[in-house]
């Protein structure tokens, strides 16, 4: 072949590819050399990083669990149900706004703080329930055999609708989110040094995801989710009702949005109507990351999410010298996410399905 | 004849399943081939190694001494092999005609500046390739449809027609997936016809998938069998027919009454 | 049939009734109650609560046939009308009963209740309304009853007016370009129009509707008919020729503050032209599309800026390294990203533009394109001797751009190129089998919607003079989408259309600045549920979107492999 020929031959955007891939890699590298043998940037302890790492596992924690929404739906609609950001949004706002508040001036919530969180909670998840079930029904039923864009712009616009529903409801400030005296300061635990708030949030969330695997995989509706996600006509000819086993797909999904929107609430201390985007587009990197559709995918892939925000920017960053790094804590998950889904689209721990189709 | 198309050792798996094992195979230039074999035998897996749809795990394809291995669909359609499907898949949205302007693609060379500015050569090509997608259009029974929407076509029109967009590149080596699936015996009669003139006359080399024993029997010059990806037998149609490996795959062993059932379609063809 | 399905007209009158109670509690309704339509009538907040009533009434009614017994459908409009005000009534109920109602839902305030009573009083206020909307109700119902020759041309006449009232800045601002002051203010007060300007609005349009009704459509049926083609010809090159020179004089009939809005249309436009290449031809659904609309102006303002962070060039070479910019931005996101399918490729760049967004304000590149601050003293275009600087030197500008973008659209849409992407979109494994390059037919596309969206940015930077991180947020992203969608995916008269819906109209109801997303995400589901094709659908999505009504899927569909779904790319 001449040389020529072999140029031709060359895929010029695997290069480009590998460039993009080896830059990544090299700049990673750097960075983390940088800081920890050169000293770049700010001087961590190794106390900082435990903290680092912890706070990174509780923000996960929270992740994976907006992240199962993400999951579930993609798994059984094959659809990125955009709006489900808005759905941790909702059971926030209205328990904070409605239960909360009201609680926490009458001095119940530090009385009986387990029954404040319980109520503030099961009042938040009965929210995002509603609101999802709503969505699902009016914006995403009639669409189940429209081309894929077409529900993905409902979702889009059902996300717009919820955050301005809720503003015009509630108003656009700021809300403090009351957090019970007993859930403020540090705790030791096996000798780690924890904010209580944070390990109460890795418990809760842990639980929860072992909870909603087990609801999955045992009980007669999840094996009726897990069928309908397989195929949806067989299901049917089985005697599954597919729009029921998809409505309670949803309502699950946001039932552990509301436990998420609580857990954020007592983490950040605030609510806003506007609170559910940036958690919502990660809780869906962390979907992808973990391999979308899968449940412990979603659940490994929210902490790892956590883990990376927190300690990259102060490792990597910091270590390259980019000034305000923190400022990039959220570059880091979308710059995460675009390199997932470009290099590995399968997840972490996806496993490889075939290669293509014909 | 020379080799237009030399497989050697192809193997493709999926996970733990092998769907195509070890397979050499080749199509001498200007001949009609088919494969055949039973249901998930492996038969459109090895059409979708050929064209690119999947890249092969082991071994080698040579199409007209260039190895395909690597090489994305595109590319192996510009090299000259073209393909139609077992489930037709037209560009359902578009008329008759675009699809077949669609599968000129290969031999295209305008750029989109030069419809943006109008360019007397981008205007010429078009317009010839507008109205040699109209000779074809004519050529394969179309007359006067090019402007319905792909989708409203009767189903005969479209096989007939994505054979169209097939032949609209010019390719050397024509792969067909199960033409005659769903035709009454006169469609497949007339299908058949066209297949072998295809090849009589503008010199096609032809690959042929096909359920209907008639029509390989009939048309085939040399016939491959695979049976859970692998090759059990290849000859002439009459060597085939007798073949007991054959029969047993198709028929399960012992089965009675196999013998007759080749005669019996040997006759009809 | 005489049959009234009565439980229909109790949902309609309900679900109406509880999309009211929510206007009134998000505030929608007394935000719009301070826009007056017709002086001393009406405000748009009545409109807003009383229209429902009188569709109510309506639909209630069942379908519109004559000569039929009046009282059932009277009565089912009655009921309709009178469920619409239950809710309100009940929340005006609710807060007299819980004081504080307020510190929870801040928009339930003492002003609302005054407008949902009427401002009489919690019980004499509820009683009224309930008779109002119940009133409103009958005469919904009501219009059925109407020989259908009068009830068109009356309907129409009474929509004519109420927009013509809701949209009085525009003939407001052009009768200020031409009449003196005090005549100008007899037809329109600072908001809306005067009760005599709405009487002569409302009979000039209801005659002419009525002429039209009576003897206008058999004569202009007649004239179709006897029409030749040449003449037929000729007649669209005058409707050619006018609205070229209508184009052209356009600002001075409209006046600095609407040929305004038109610059902010066009500059929409121009970005929607370049996004429905990208979401309506090649059918890949951007997010982050602002990213390139940001490099465009960044890049220009830059170039031009005569303050601290600027190089001072001339806006005529720092336009086309500008969009050039923003060609070469979107072939370097491209490439990476136009491997994924549909629904992924929408995530990344979303996070793309999400990563733009947080690198232009972060202190990273603060030193280079000014962080928060922005860039100021951008350079102005200018001609000969002419320095643009008004609105309507910059919408010829604009007009010139959105012209050429037009053009581009069009040929390309009908060459080669337009083929390969449709073929891309309806099957891109098909396509790639074809021989066309999948990358490089979407990289094309990519390239030529960032060019628009960049050219767009560099005269947007220019017109405003200043360039701030906050001007390229998501919502631009998601507005220009809304514009198509509303407009017509792929259909380059509905993306005009669309821009002056969505940009043009909510510019002369700046009382909508607060519920414009909110109104844009129910424009979104209710354009996908009910009109997917869009306000002006080309030809071949209007097809494409109703495909699944018309027929079962074909046997491609059924048997398309299952793993194609929950696999995200190759």
């Amino acid at each position: 072949m001449t040389l020529s020929q072999r140029l031709r031959d060359i895929d010029w955007i695997d290069v480009w590819l590998w460039i993009f891939r080896i830059l990544i890699i090299v700049g990673v590298v750097i960075g983390i050399v940088r800081k920890l043998f050169f000293g770049a940037g700010t001087a961590y302890g190794v106390d900082d990083w435990l903290d680092f790492f912890i706070s990174g596992l509780s923000q996960g924690g929270l992740y994976a669990l907006i992240a199962l929404g993400y999951t579930m739906v993609y798994g059984v609609l094959f659809m990125i149900n955009f709006a489900h950001g808005e759905f941790f949004m909702s059971g926030g706002m209205a328990a904070t706004y409605l239960v909360a508040s009201t609680l926490a001036a009458t001095g119940f919530m530090n009385e009986q703080p387990i029954i404040y969180l319980v109520l503030v909670m099961v009042f938040s998840v009965l929210t995002s329930m509603s609101v999802s079930l709503l969505t699902e029904r009016i914006a995403y039923r009639p669409l189940r055999r429209a081309p894929r864009l077409v529900p993905l712009i409902t979702a889009i616009g059902a996300s717009f609708f919820w955050q301005y529903i809720f503003r015009g409801f509630f108003g656009s400030a700021v809300k403090a989110f009351p957090v019970p005296t007993i859930l403020e300061g540090r705790v030791n635990v096996l000798g780690l040094d924890f904010l209580k708030v944070r390990l109460m949030v890795i418990i809760v969330s842990i639980v929860a995801l072992i909870a909603l695997y087990l609801f999955v995989q045992k009980t007669k509706t999840g094996k009726s989710i897990r069928a309908v996600a397989e195929d949806k006509d067989v299901a049917a000819l089985m005697g599954i009702d597919v729009d029921r086993a998809i409505a309670t797909t949803f309502a699950v999904g946001a039932m552990m949005a509301g436990i998420a929107a609580v857990l954020w609430g007592l983490v950040f201390k605030q609510v806003i109507f506007s609170m559910g985007f940036v958690p919502g587009i990660k809780a869906f990197t962390a979907a992808v990351l973990g391999g979308i559709g899968s449940i412990p995918g979603a659940a490994l892939g929210g902490f790892f999410l956590g883990v990376i925000e927190a300690v990259g920017p102060p490792l990597i960053l910091e270590g390259l010298g980019a000034p305000g790094a923190h400022q990039l804590k959220d570059v880091t998950a979308f710059l995460l996410l675009v390199l997932v889904l470009i290099f590995r689209p399968q997840g972490i721990i996806g496993e490889r399905l075939a290669e293509k189709k014909a | 004849m020379a080799n237009i198309l030399e497989a050697t050792n192809v193997t493709k798996r999926f996970g733990g399943l092998v769907a195509v094992n070890r397979l050499s195979f080749s199509i001498p230039a200007g001949s009609i081939v088919s494969i055949i074999g039973p249901n998930g035998a492996g038969k459109t897996t090895f059409f979708n190694c050929i064209t690119g749809f999947y890249q092969i795990d082991d071994g080698d394809i040579i199409f007209d001494g260039v190895s395909l291995k690597g090489r994305s669909p595109d590319k192996i359609t510009r090299l000259g092999i073209a393909r139609t499907y077992q489930n037709i898949r037209l560009f359902s949205q578009m008329s008759a005609i675009e699809n077949i302007l669609a599968g000129m693609e290969p031999r295209l060379h305008s750029r989109w500046f030069g419809a943006v500015l109008g360019l007397p050569g981008t205007r010429a090509e078009e317009e010839k390739a507008t109205e040699e997608a109209r000779q074809l259009l004519r050529f394969v029974g179309l007359r006067g449809k090019g402007d319905s929407l792909a989708r409203n076509l009767p189903y005969g029109d479209q096989r007939r027609l994505e054979i169209a967009r097939a032949l609209a590149g010019n390719p050397k080596l024509l792969l067909l997936d199960e033409p005659t699936a769903g035709m009454n015996p006169r469609e497949t009669a007339e299908t058949t016809d066209f297949i072998r003139n295809l090849r009589d006359e503008i010199g096609i080399t032809i690959l042929l998938i096909e359920h209907d024993m008639r029509v390989v029997m009939g048309i085939s010059e040399d016939i491959t069998v695979l049976d859970y990806g692998e090759k059990i037998a290849q000859g002439e149609p009459a060597a085939i027919q007798s073949n007991p490996r054959v029969i047993e795959a198709y028929l399960g062993r012992g089965a009675a009454g196999a013998a007759h059932l080749m005669v019996d379609t040997t006759e009809a063809a | 049939m005489n049959a009234i399905d009565w439980r229909r007209a109790i949902r309609i009158g309900l679900v109406l009734g509880v999309a009211v109670l929510i206007a009134s509690v998000i505030g929608m309704v007394q935000t719009f109650d301070e826009r007056d339509m017709i002086e001393d009538i009406l405000t748009l907040g009545q409109l807003l609560l009383f229209a429902p009533a009188v569709y109510a009434g309506y639909s209630a009614a069942g379908k519109s046939e004559e000569r039929r017994v009046a009282a059932p459908p009277l009565l089912a409009g009655l009921l309709a009308g009178l469920l619409t005000g239950v809710p309100a009534v009940l929340l005006v109920g609710l807060a007299g009963w819980w004081t504080t109602i307020r510190d929870y839902f801040v928009n339930v305030s003492p002003q609302l209740i005054d407008i949902l009573t009427f401002g009489r009083g919690a019980l004499q206020g509820s009683l009224m309304l309930l008779a109002v909307m119940a009133v409103l109700g009958l005469i919904g119902a009501a219009i059925h009853l109407i020989p259908a020759r009068v009830r068109r041309p009356l309907v129409n006449a009474t929509l004519i007016t109420l927009i013509f009232s809701l949209f009085s800045d525009v003939p407001l601002n052009i009768a200020n370009q031409f009449l003196p002051r005090d005549i100008v203010r007899r037809f329109f007060p600072t908001k809306g129009v005067t009760q005599l300007a709405a009487v002569i609005v409302f009979a000039l349009s209801l005659a002419i509707a009525l002429w039209w009704e009576f003897s206008g459509r058999t004569r202009r049926q007649q004239r179709m008919a006897t029409i030749t083609a040449e003449q037929r010809r000729r007649n669209s090159l005058i409707v050619l020729a006018v609205s070229a020179v209508l184009l052209l004089v356009l600002p001075s009939i409209l006046g600095t503050f609407l040929t305004n809005v038109m610059t902010q249309v066009g500059t929409f436009i121009l970005m929607a032209l370049g996004l429905n290449i990208v979401v309506g031809f090649a059918g890949l659904l951007d997010l982050g599309y602002v990213a390139f609309f940001a490099v465009g102006a960044y890049v220009t303002a830059l170039l031009t800026s005569t303050g601290d962070l600027g190089l001072g060039i001339n806006f005529w070479i720092a336009m086309p390294i500008g969009v050039l910019a923003a060609v070469f931005f979107g072939i370097f996101l491209g490439i990476p990203v136009l491997r994924l399918r549909g629904d992924y490729l929408a995530i990344v760049t979303l996070g793309f533009g999400e990563i733009i967004r947080v690198l232009v304000r972060s202190d990273l590149l603060k030193p280079i394109i000014g962080g928060a601050q922005g860039i100021l003293d951008v350079g102005r275009p200018s001609i000969g001797p002419l320095t643009l600087v008004t609105p309507q030197h910059y919408y010829y500008l604009l007009l010139a751009a959105c012209l050429l973008a037009l053009f581009v659209s069009w040929r390309l849409r009908d060459g080669r190129a337009g083929r390969q992407w449709m073929a891309v979109r309806e099957d891109e494994d098909v396509a790639e089998a074809v021989g066309i390059n999948l990358v490089g037919t979407k990289l094309l596309a990519f390239a030529i919607g960032a060019g628009f969206a960049g050219l767009s940015g560099a005269i947007f930077g220019s017109r405003v003079g200043s360039v701030f991180p906050n001007s390229f947020e998501l919502l631009i992203s998601i507005n220009v989408l809304a514009i198509i969608i509303v407009g017509g995916v792929g259909s380059l008269p509905g993306v005009i259309l669309g821009a002056f819906v969505l940009v043009g109209l909510p510019e002369l109801l700046r009382e909508f600045v607060e519920f414009r997303l909110l109104i844009y995400g129910i424009l979104l589901i209710v354009m996908m549920l009910v009109r997917p094709e869009g306000l002006w659908p080309s030809a071949v999505r209007r097809r494409e979107m109703h495909a699944d009504e018309e027929s079962p899927p074909s046997v491609a569909e059924l048997e398309a492999p299952r793993h194609e779904a929950t696999q995200p790319m190759v």
